[in-house]
């Protein structure tokens, strides 16, 4: 039953993904689109009071320059708030000063979309905080991560000098896309029974005689741009988990159809901009960037729907351990699970927000068995089913050109994307970009499990201790955010260098694939022959996997095996740590 | 030129600011005024008053019921947020035990929780406590329990209150979901806070 109901929400999310994907490119193309008499006032203004002429075209290192100086003062904003929370309105419950390690790590993963959260909201965070300085880089995180992979597209269909202007690209993403469907989508989540108020926490009496401090806020606020921009930093500790960010089945379906949709748009988005660029063209026939599109999606949900299956099963058997040990009944697991939420649907929520680099959760990570929790920790490693806004669709395309590569040499054809020659540049390029994800989870993880400063924030020993660290690195690395939360995170070395990782991983990657986007851009696409290797097929599509799979495992499958694998084997065998 | 060198900085200082006021501020307001405006009862956050009128709780939140007399909901692993000491259901620091399935203080979590419930629950063996009785909730909040945890408990309750057992079913069964759409995007559930005013009210009741 819950099963077909996962699989509802998966069409839902499959059917929408579309339509929004063709909008957006209307949007992005400067084309008729739906609300263009409300918005075009509005964006005029904008760019107005923003000084910036829309039209004026940037290079690549012009378009990526303008990604990292406008992300900067952004987060000195959000660095002031949160240090100064105490002086400023909307603290009814006094939360106290915020350390500067605390305060970097939050503003430092909040600009970079990951939302790692090394605080418990609703004891730390005031009402100010949480708007003006975390919803506030809610909203302008994603719009930046879809500029930077619209102005990526422009470089793949004709030869150009310039990727577009990112402000603009960045403001469309913003009053178009995001403010429009964060609105609607908080109101939905308001009638379904989140909260939203300015009041204090609330005191009750209660029946039997106690007396129960209740935290409350402004959540439907914050809760749907969470979602829609794969953020994933609640407002409370326990994040989607906590009733009042997620009150029942319904809101939980919401969630995840929110959190889901426009990282898969914008995969459609990508082959209508390519196919646009090419009108009038011989090539114009082809409709090559929709084929690429339709075999990037088919490929990618596959996958996605294999890790859902992987996590549900794993779940459904829950801890033979226990069983053995105590006599209690072998059923599914429910340490960390919230009732009302079921197993399928917890089990779409674990996936999903991993794939999309979310980071929101409806289930303890800490307390899935092994096999569910590593699933979680490879969809992160991956970092290309289908991932987080923009960046994701990035790494995709990183790993079609790595495919293209390997398939080229395999056949002994001159490798090319939608055209485009890949050559050596090309290749060392996205290689540099491959590998920076790899380098950023293991290396500190290396460093944290061999000294004190790491190991003494673990609460889980063994191999789950592994686990708990690497997941927070990979959490990191690919701007996700959700955690193996028993690690103490809140420590100073903590704090610093997942914050670096943070950083790291998302801009870095993205100069390297930047670079990559300037070299494609100067190229004529070739005409199609028979001698061509069509990324566009699907025997191209399942390659892509293997290649995906292949990467992704060998350079991760020992401290998989050290982690989830181990674990999972002790846990059957009906050991304990 | 308009994009080189120190001039580059012009429209990215202005752009943050512009989009501060947009995102941190005019449009957050919005959603909080409409929202408490359109829906007042789910903005407060879902309130709920006992049975001579005052507010005994939230309905989204789940509470600490130790007495046998009534309906227990499942364990917490919050923690008092002052102290750092273990205090269940405490609505002001969230959180689950985050224990892994290998952890040895799962096990004695899980121990501790399954003699606490069959020396409340005479009569009742371990293997037929449903887990969610026995495992902590991620929130530590949750409200709700498995329709068969609310059954589980009916004898114990109704030695406790002196309430008929067919009564205490009927309850139970009046607090039950277990519609089509909550089978197919969710699980049954009770609410226990729900299923204790029902009960208090009975009570009351001549």
């Amino acid at each position: 039953m819950g099963l077909v109901g996962a699989f509802l929400v998966l069409v839902v999310i499959a059917l929408a993904a579309r339509p929004l994907g063709r909008y957006m490119f209307k949007v992005f193309a400067g084309r008729p689109a739906f609300g263009d008499r409300i918005a075009r006032p509005v964006e005029a203004l904008l760019w107005r009071l923003g000084g910036v002429d829309p039209d004026e075209g940037m290079t690549w290192k012009q378009y990526f320059k303008a990604v990292l100086w406008l992300n900067l003062p952004m987060a000195l904003i959000s660095y002031v708030i949160l240090r100064t929370q105490t002086h400023l309105p909307l603290n009814p419950d006094r939360q106290g000063v915020i350390a500067w390690p605390l305060a970097f790590n939050t503003a430092a993963s909040f600009v970079a979309n990951c939302n790692w959260q090394a605080y418990s909201g609703e004891q730390t965070m005031s009402y100010l905080s949480q708007l003006a300085a975390l919803v506030f880089l809610q909203f302008t995180t994603p719009a930046t991560g879809i500029a930077m992979v619209v102005g990526f597209i422009r470089a793949l269909g004709q030869k150009t000098d310039t990727l577009g202007n990112f402000y603009a690209d960045y403001l469309r993403a913003l009053t178009r896309v995001l403010l429009p469907l964060a609105f609607v989508g908080s109101l939905v989540l308001l009638a379904a029974g989140v909260p939203d108020t300015f009041a204090g926490a609330a005191v009750v009496h209660t029946l039997q005689g106690t007396t129960q401090v209740i935290s409350r806020g402004p959540v439907a606020a914050l809760e749907a741009i969470k979602q829609l921009g794969t953020n994933g930093g609640g407002f409370f500790n326990a994040n989607s988990a906590h009733p009042f960010e997620n009150p029942n089945w319904l809101s939980n379906v919401l969630e995840i159809i929110m959190m889901s949709t426009l990282p898969i748009a914008l995969v459609f988005t990508f082959g209508h901009m390519v196919d646009a660029q090419r009108e009038g063209t011989s090539q114009a026939s082809l409709r090559i960037g929709a084929r690429q599109a339709n075999v990037i999606f088919g490929v990618t949900m596959t996958v996605l729907v294999a890790c859902f299956l992987i996590i549900y099963g794993s779940e459904l058997g829950g801890n033979p351990a226990l069983h053995s040990a105590l006599g209690v009944r072998l059923a599914p697991n429910m340490e960390g699970h919230e009732v009302r939420f079921g197993q399928a649907l917890t089990a779409l929520f674990v996936n999903n927000t991993t794939a999309f680099t979310t980071g929101a959760v409806d289930t303890m990570h800490d307390s899935l068995t092994p096999l569910a929790g590593g699933t979680a920790l490879l969809l992160m490693m991956l970092n290309a089913v289908f991932g987080g806004k923009g960046v994701g669709l990035l790494n995709i395309l990183m790993f079609v050109v790595i495919t293209v590569f390997v398939s080229g040499l395999m056949v002994g054809r001159t490798p090319t994307l939608l055209g485009k020659k890949i050559e050596s540049r090309e290749i060392r390029l996205a290689t540099v970009a491959m590998l920076i994800h790899p380098v950023l989870i293991l290396a500190p993880t290396a460093f944290a499990l061999v000294h004190r400063i790491g190991t003494s924030s673990l609460t889980n020993p063994a191999l789950h201790g592994i686990s708990e660290v690497v997941y927070a690195y990979a959490s990191a690395a690919a701007n996700n955010g959700s955690a193996f939360a028993g690690l103490n995170a809140n420590t100073p070395f903590y704090n610093v260098s997942l914050g670096l990782v943070i950083l790291i991983g998302r801009y870095l990657s993205v100069a390297a694939m930047y670079a990559l986007a300037g070299s494609l851009a100067s190229k004529v696409p070739a005409a199609v022959t028979a001698g061509t290797l069509r990324t566009d097929t699907w025997s191209f599509g399942w390659v892509y996997v293997g290649v995906l799979v292949i990467v992704g495992a060998l350079t991760f499958f020992p401290v998989l095996a050290l982690g989830p694998i181990g674990e999972a084997l002790s846990m059957h065998a009906g050991m304990w740590f | 030129m308009h994009f080189e060198g120190w001039r580059a900085w012009g429209p990215a200082l202005r752009m943050s600011i512009v989009s501060w006021l947009l995102c941190g501020v005019a449009v957050p307001l919005l959603i909080v005024f409409v929202g408490e405006a359109l829906v007042p009862a789910h903005a407060q956050g879902s309130m709920l008053r006992g049975p001579s009128g005052q507010v005994v709780g939230s309905a989204d939140i789940g509470q600490d019921w130790t007495s046998p007399r009534w309906f227990w909901g499942r364990p917490s692993a919050t923690l008092n947020p002052a102290t750092g000491k273990p205090e269940p259901y405490a609505a002001n620091n969230s959180g689950g035990s985050n224990l892994g399935p290998t952890n040895s203080a799962l096990k004695a979590e899980v121990q501790a929780n399954l003699q606490a419930f069959l020396a409340g629950n005479p009569g009742v063996s371990a293997s037929q406590v449903p887990l969610d009785l026995l495992e902590s909730s991620g929130s530590g909040l949750d409200p709700d329990i498995t329709p068969a945890s609310a059954y589980i408990q009916v004898p114990r309750v109704a030695r406790a209150t002196g309430l008929p057992a067919a009564t205490l079913d009927a309850l139970v069964a009046g607090q039950t979901h277990d519609g089509l759409l909550v089978r197919l995007f969710g699980a049954p559930f009770v609410n226990v806070l729900r299923l204790n005013v029902a009960l208090a009210r009975t009570e009351g009741a001549p």
